[in-house]
């Protein structure tokens, strides 16, 4: 029963989002699912080599071609996909902790607290991350996900600390918070059950955005070839690529379908952050409810169109 | 003049950081720079090997605590080190070669970007729902897009495919660099491609968030007065809504610059551009401790500076940064 009812509540939830998230929701979605099964499905080995000195167009055999050794590129993806969305996700998570704690602590307890961690997160936001990263990795010895996705999170998680901060401050000074501090609730239960609940939109934004870093800058990084290079990811089968220099032999497709592959995961990502960032603010709401009128859109709400807009469309 | 005095604690506080961070990364990492030098020479005598020490630092006694001091007289003195990968050249001289490049371009490309990017976004959010608002999701997916993969395409298109524009390194073999025709020539086509592939990346985010915010200015009740007033179009759009709705694209700008230069290094490896970026990736792929530091200080000290100039600009433009306390 508690599954059925998690469902429909999911489900009511899902219908509420806008279309845009909607499409952002199913995109991901595959993506995840293509991480789970895609080792399973993968038509040949990633690391199948054969005896063939250049690259293969796509064929019937090889659907997306192959690379200049034979590796079947759409194999490489499907079993590149889970290292590429895992780290993403695991990045996302602790990036999202981090802020969260970070965010609201500055936020609720304010004073030199907030001085400091305001200032240490402002600090990390102004060093320069993907020279930091390259640096950091670059002496690392062996750089697994867990390493990397640590050292991401490590630098991306100030963006989010920021916006939690500002709005935890704006809260923090409601009725329904004073009230709760009247009553004698402890600080931690304020945080974790007046304040947390109330921008949970906004902790969803941060972690959208943050799993988005994450996979782009893991995928440059894997690119520059600081990363392992035998983990199949989407961003080594671009450095195989860039490496068998791709582009100058016009082997378009050993670049183009990886590479859209990631431009079509941030996309769903971009989705999903525009659904929130209209749930949140109803003025970005797209215009189904507008009213055109002169060359303006005009909601219902607001107050009588000027002239001067009716006079410029009649004219 | 309490914001003035906080941001600069804040730059203070930035640049020891980013001083520590330089001085403590290769010290709890493993290797060193004499490693590096003995893998690229074999058969070195140990005296050689003892010289190379002294020259680079490495092994020399005092506490942790006296290096760093030792560092940061070095930082101030603008004496970097040797670059083991190109030894015996300082540091400090390859530097010199390479961010004028980088800075030229990156610069010009941010600035181009940052402007027709917060233009496009005015003009979205006052014709909300026109060609230009509607054409923005289309720009998100060039956000969404990793940047080398589009300046991948770039060069296969228009360098390879078409033969428009030259790539690969920052002028034509055979030109020297100097202040006459032939070379700025060159430069400058060698620049064209790198520097729209950046607008084209970057111009969507400013953009965004101009239109985000433009929407939510041009809803007050004080641009419909100035409308009522008779103002013309023009006046009401920059003067009353653009001016107000600039502030967090600007302060937007101080902290993205980070993210400007990361892109810049990107850009560099695939277009084979002779700046910083590239210098760096060099560095980190060959082990050369001293110029991968030397690199990311000039780097931090660039973004922070940088970040400055914003902040000032912020202050001109925001009238509350200097009178209020609060930030």
């Amino acid at each position: 029963m508690a599954v059925v009812s998690f469902l429909h509540k999911a489900g009511t939830g899902f219908n509420r989002l806008s279309l845009k998230a909607k499409i952002g929701i199913v995109i991901l979605s595959i993506y995840i699912l293509i991480a789970i099964i895609g080792p399973w499905i993968a038509p040949y080995s990633p690391f199948a080599t054969t005896t063939q000195s250049s690259a293969m167009a796509p064929n019937v055999h090889h659907l997306l071609g192959t690379s200049a050794t034979g590796g079947d590129i759409l194999s490489q993806m499907l079993v590149g996909t889970r290292s590429t969305v895992v780290l993403g996700l695991i990045t996302g998570v602790i990036a999202t902790i981090l802020s969260v704690v970070v965010g609201t602590a500055a936020g609720y307890m304010g004073g030199y607290v907030d001085e400091f961690l305001s200032l240490f997160s402002n600090v990390f936001l102004v060093l320069p991350a993907l020279p930091l990263l390259i640096v950091i990795l670059g002496y690392l010895p062996h750089t697994g996900e867990v390493a990397t996705a640590i050292v991401l999170s490590v630098v991306g998680w100030p963006w989010g600390a920021r916006v939690i901060r500002a709005q935890t401050l704006s809260l923090r000074n409601r009725d329904f918070v004073l009230a709760a501090r009247e009553v004698g609730e402890r600080p931690w239960r304020i945080i974790l059950f007046e304040l947390l609940p109330n921008q949970s939109g906004l902790i969803a934004a941060s972690f959208v955005s943050t799993v988005l870093y994450a996979i782009a800058t893991s995928v440059a990084l894997a690119f520059l070839g600081v990363t392992d290079l035998s983990n199949w990811s989407y961003g080594v089968i671009l450095y195989w690529a860039e490496s068998g220099s791709a582009v100058n032999l016009g082997a378009w497709w050993w670049y183009l379908f990886p590479g859209l592959a990631v431009a079509v995961l941030g996309m769903s990502l971009v989705l999903i952050n525009f659904g929130l960032d209209e749930l949140s603010n109803p003025r970005l709401r797209s215009s189904r409810s507008l009213r055109r009128l002169g060359r303006r859109l005009w909601r219902p709400a607001d107050p009588t169109p000027v002239v001067r807009d009716y006079v410029e469309t009649t004219a | 003049m309490r914001f003035v005095l906080r941001r600069l604690v804040f730059y203070a506080v930035a640049i020891w950081a980013a001083v520590t961070l330089n001085f403590l990364i290769p010290r709890v990492m493993p290797g060193n720079a004499v490693d590096a030098i003995l893998g690229k020479f074999q058969n070195l005598t140990p005296a050689v090997v003892k010289s190379l020490e002294v020259q680079f630092g490495i092994g020399h006694k005092g506490t942790i605590i006296s290096q760093y001091f030792q560092y940061w007289n070095n930082v101030l003195h603008f004496n970097l080190g040797i670059s083991t990968s190109e030894y015996p050249t300082h540091v400090s001289t390859i530097i010199g070669q390479t961010l004028p490049w980088t800075l030229a371009l990156v610069g010009v490309a941010t600035v181009l970007s940052f402007t027709i990017g917060t233009l496009l976004g005015v003009f979205a959010a006052w014709r909300r729902g026109g060609s230009l608002d509607r054409a923005l999701p289309a720009l998100t997916l060039l956000q969404a897009t990793p940047y080398f993969f589009l300046a991948l395409l770039a060069v296969y298109l228009f360098a390879i495919k078409l033969n428009w524009l030259p790539y690969g390194q920052g002028y034509s073999i055979g030109l020297s660099p100097g202040f006459n025709w032939a070379f700025i020539h060159s430069a400058v086509e060698h620049s064209i491609l790198p520097a729209l592939t950046i607008i084209a990346v970057s111009t969507g985010g400013w953009m965004l968030q101009m239109r985000n915010v433009m929407l939510t200015t041009i809803s007050e009740d004080y641009i419909l007065v100035a409308q009522a007033k008779g103002l013309s179009t023009r006046r009401v759009m920059f003067t009353y809504g653009a001016r107000n709705a600039i502030l967090p694209n600007i302060a937007g700008f101080a902290l993205s610059l980070g993210f400007v230069v990361a892109g810049a290094l990107v850009m560099e490896y695939v277009f084979s551009y002779p700046g910083i970026g590239l210098t760096l990736y060099n560095a980190v792929t060959s082990n050369d401790y001293p110029l991968t530091q030397g690199i990311f200080l000039v780097i931090s000290l660039a973004v922070l500076t940088a970040s400055l100039l914003a902040d000032i600009v912020y202050v001109f433009a925001d009238p509350r940064a200097r009178s209020r306390s609060a930030f």
